[in-house]
């Protein structure tokens, strides 16, 4: 029983990432009728700015290290520490929640210039120009980022007042077994928080409730006057803030590097081809399943009798499903049928 | 179906010209640098897997974005056939061309179900838990990391039998005896080529290709004319895995080496941009793609700042600092971003290649041509 929650507990972390990017990657496709596989790529820039502000914080000056006393020892020092003393110290502890205030307006621009720019001109487009104008675009991204970050993970730190593991077991009555990172779990919160903000505003605010309108019939909501064209660019710029706000949030868990954009965009897609084309709350429900499903399976009992099955879990179970029910788990019929 | 006399006729000479071209390769590629057998061979190899995957993206346009796993099946059987039986080519190219076929069967059986970016989904899907095997469980097949290699241990049975002398190195590959690396190796790759660059001529003016391109425009209406149009798809996706695995194995024959990183779908990604860059559907153009890429990939990797300092020395200082600083990032190390940029603008500004420009250009000069005569008509009357 433990180790089944705690199973659970790692899955959905990864699948929250998982999630979070496909239901950026179901929004642009059901507004604007484009498949971005850039979309990974924005995830990685998104870990990047906190990767960046990290090294804004801690540019440092040389200067004399007063504990040792035998001889001149030299130590960097940021200039933060220098100026505000232990306050500075907190904030650069900091850095990566607080890089979520770089992330938003950095990915938000990004998003809006890349819409404008680029996608714009591939709505009218076959979908298989679509996928390669914008796999270009995440290699020309990637490659900015490596020609200046390096090509090695940058590893980040959570604030230290997180930084030990949640005793979780305690708290349900099971035992001390089950623990749990303290950041994946304000990570689990902060995910959850996220897509329950993105559907409550387009279900419950007139601006949203315009933008399903458009997604259903553009034709009809841009007869009524309505720039409808303006909000899908938005819209495409809020979905890069939801990736680039997943990889801000992601960086401690696993350090980023300019690949891991590409290995999570595979996954995504696939967790949106087996959630359903067009379908939001299939994006999220297939990434947290398709995340928790891949954890089970690199339990040893399961690798033992199924060898490998942890590699493959997920392209298996997309083949099923894409063979089973077509349309995904909660595809609706006429949207993507070819 | 019967076709015109001329057009046979153009397609000799086509092919004849093609053969030539091919085959004089390292005497016309001399100029541009490129004319070192192991670059030749690069274009030759890619060359044929770029045809191959046109058969289905630029017939069908089915794009499969899984292809870089036949070209690994297609590697490492050729390997194991170096290893276990013989190092003679001709067993490896055979071995390796079948069983990617074998694979492509299994795999094009089921994602065929689907088309559109499903079926996209399907063969990355397919090829990406190709890659992880290959990294995890297979390792005892694919040697995981380290990728396959040759042993002086391995058995070769048959060159034993036949009492090939054993040599004190690492054996290499040969064709009954004649060593295939530098100009060999090139022109066996050559040959093959021009072999696949004829099969794939004759099924592009054949019935066969017509109905593909009939599927392309409107599969629907294929369906209600009654073809069952499932079994053509399948064909084509076959033939298109088979010359995957020969451009697998003649990379295993020009280096018999195998690993994992020659499926990962960045590979894929790879043989649909060479395509694409050279022309979709055309039958020169995914060559050209394969030979431009891979010559870029060659030169531009090559460069570095020292290299660039000689090429802008004919500028003043300060220009030739910046113009350094321009290109830095493009060269070397950051080829890559070459090679998307290049993505980017070829498919924005020139979705159908190469060959596309150069059609539009001689309509550019025709036209031109057309109107001095039109002019010169009036003047005259």
């Amino acid at each position: 029983m433990d180790a089944f929650i705690l199973q659970i507990l790692n899955g959905l972390d990864k699948g929250a990432a998982y999630a979070l990017i496909a239901l950026g990657l179901t929004l642009v496709f059901g507004t604007l009728g484009v498949v971005n596989f850039a979309h990974g790529a924005l995830f990685m820039l998104g870990s990047f700015c906190a990767v960046s502000l990290n090294k804004i914080f801690t540019i440092s000056e040389r200067v004399k290290d007063p504990a040792v006393k035998f001889f001149d020892a030299y130590k960097e020092q940021p200039y933060l520490e220098i100026w505000f003393g232990e306050t500075g110290t907190t904030i650069i502890q900091y850095s990566v929640p607080l890089s979520l205030l770089l992330a938003i307006p950095i990915m938000l621009l990004f998003g809006v210039i890349m819409e404008r720019g680029l996608i714009r001109h591939f709505y009218k487009r076959p979908h298989a120009e679509q996928i390669l104008v914008t796999f270009g675009l995440a290699i020309v991204l990637q490659e900015i980022v490596k020609a200046w970050f390096g090509a090695n993970p940058i590893p980040q730190a959570a604030p230290p007042i997180v930084a030990g593991s949640a005793d979780i077991g305690s708290w349900i009555g099971l035992g001390e077994a089950v623990v749990y990172p303290w950041w994946r779990l304000i990570y689990l919160a902060f995910s959850a928080l996220v897509l329950g903000s993105v559907f409550a505003f387009l279900q419950f605010t007139t601006w949203g409730m315009v933008v399903r309108a458009g997604m259903q019939d553009r034709e009809t909501v841009g007869l009524l006057g309505i720039n409808i064209q303006r909000r899908f660019t938005i819209v495409f710029g809020l979905a890069a803030v939801v990736a680039g706000m997943a990889g801000v949030m992601y960086s401690p868990i696993l350090p980023p590097d300019y690949n891991m954009g590409m290995d999570f965009l595979v996954l995504s897609f696939v967790v949106v081809v087996v959630g359903g084309m067009g379908s939001l709350g299939g994006a999220v429900a297939a990434g947290l399943l398709l995340g928790i499903l891949q954890s089970f399976s690199s339990m040893n009992e399961v690798k033992e009798l199924l060898p490998g099955i942890d590699q493959v879990i997920i392209y298996l179970v997309a083949v099923v499903v894409l063979l089973v029910r077509p349309r995904g788990l909660f595809g609706r019929k006429g949207v993507m049928e070819t | 179906m019967s076709m015109p006399a001329s057009r046979t006729r153009k397609d000799m000479v086509l092919m004849l010209v093609f053969t030539a071209a091919v085959l004089t390769m390292p005497i016309w590629l001399a100029p541009t640098g490129a004319a070192y057998p192991d670059l030749l061979q690069k274009f030759a190899i890619y060359g044929i897997f770029a045809i191959g995957f046109n058969i289905l993206f630029g017939l069908t346009g089915y794009l499969s974005f899984g292809h870089a796993a036949f070209l690994g099946i297609g590697s490492y059987t050729a390997v194991w056939s170096f290893k276990l039986l013989t190092m003679n080519v001709i067993p490896a190219v055979i071995f390796g061309t079948v069983l990617s076929g074998l694979f492509a069967v299994l795999i094009g059986f089921i994602s065929l179900r689907r088309s559109g970016i499903y079926f996209s989904i399907l063969t990355l899907a397919f090829a990406q838990m190709s890659y992880n095997l290959a990294y995890s469980v297979l390792t005892p097949i694919t040697n995981g990391e380290t990728g396959l290699q040759l042993r002086l241990t391995d058995a070769r049975a048959v060159d034993a039998m036949l009492g090939v002398e054993v040599t004190e190195g690492l054996p290499s590959t040969n064709l009954f005896g004649l060593e295939m690396s530098g100009y060999p190796g090139f022109y066996f790759c050559a040959v093959m080529l021009i072999i696949a660059f004829f099969i794939s001529l004759r099924i592009n003016r054949s019935p066969f290709g017509l109905k593909l391109l009939a599927i392309k425009s409107n599969q629907m209406r294929m369906g209600y004319t009654g073809y069952n149009t499932r079994p053509y798809l399948l064909i084509a996706f076959v033939i298109s895995g088979m010359y995957a695995g020969l451009a697998g194995s003649l990379l295993a024959v020009t280096d018999p080496l195998a690993g994992a990183e020659r499926m990962q779908w960045t590979a894929s990604g790879e043989v649909v941009l060479m395509t694409i860059l050279g022309g979709v559907g055309t039958l020169i153009g995914p060559i050209l793609g394969a030979g431009l890429i891979k010559y870029f990939e060659n030169i531009f990797s090559s460069y570095n700042e020292q290299v660039l300092h000689e090429i802008f020395a004919f500028l003043p200082d300060f220009m030739e600092n910046i113009m350094v600083g321009v290109f830095q990032p493009f060269v070397g190390e950051g080829w890559h971003l070459t090679l998307g940029a290049l993505f980017v603008i070829v498919v924005t500004f020139l979705p159908g290649g190469l060959m596309e420009g150069m059609r539009r250009l001689r309509t550019v000069f025709t036209r031109r041509r057309d109107k001095g005569k039109s002019a010169d008509g009036k003047a005259s009357t």
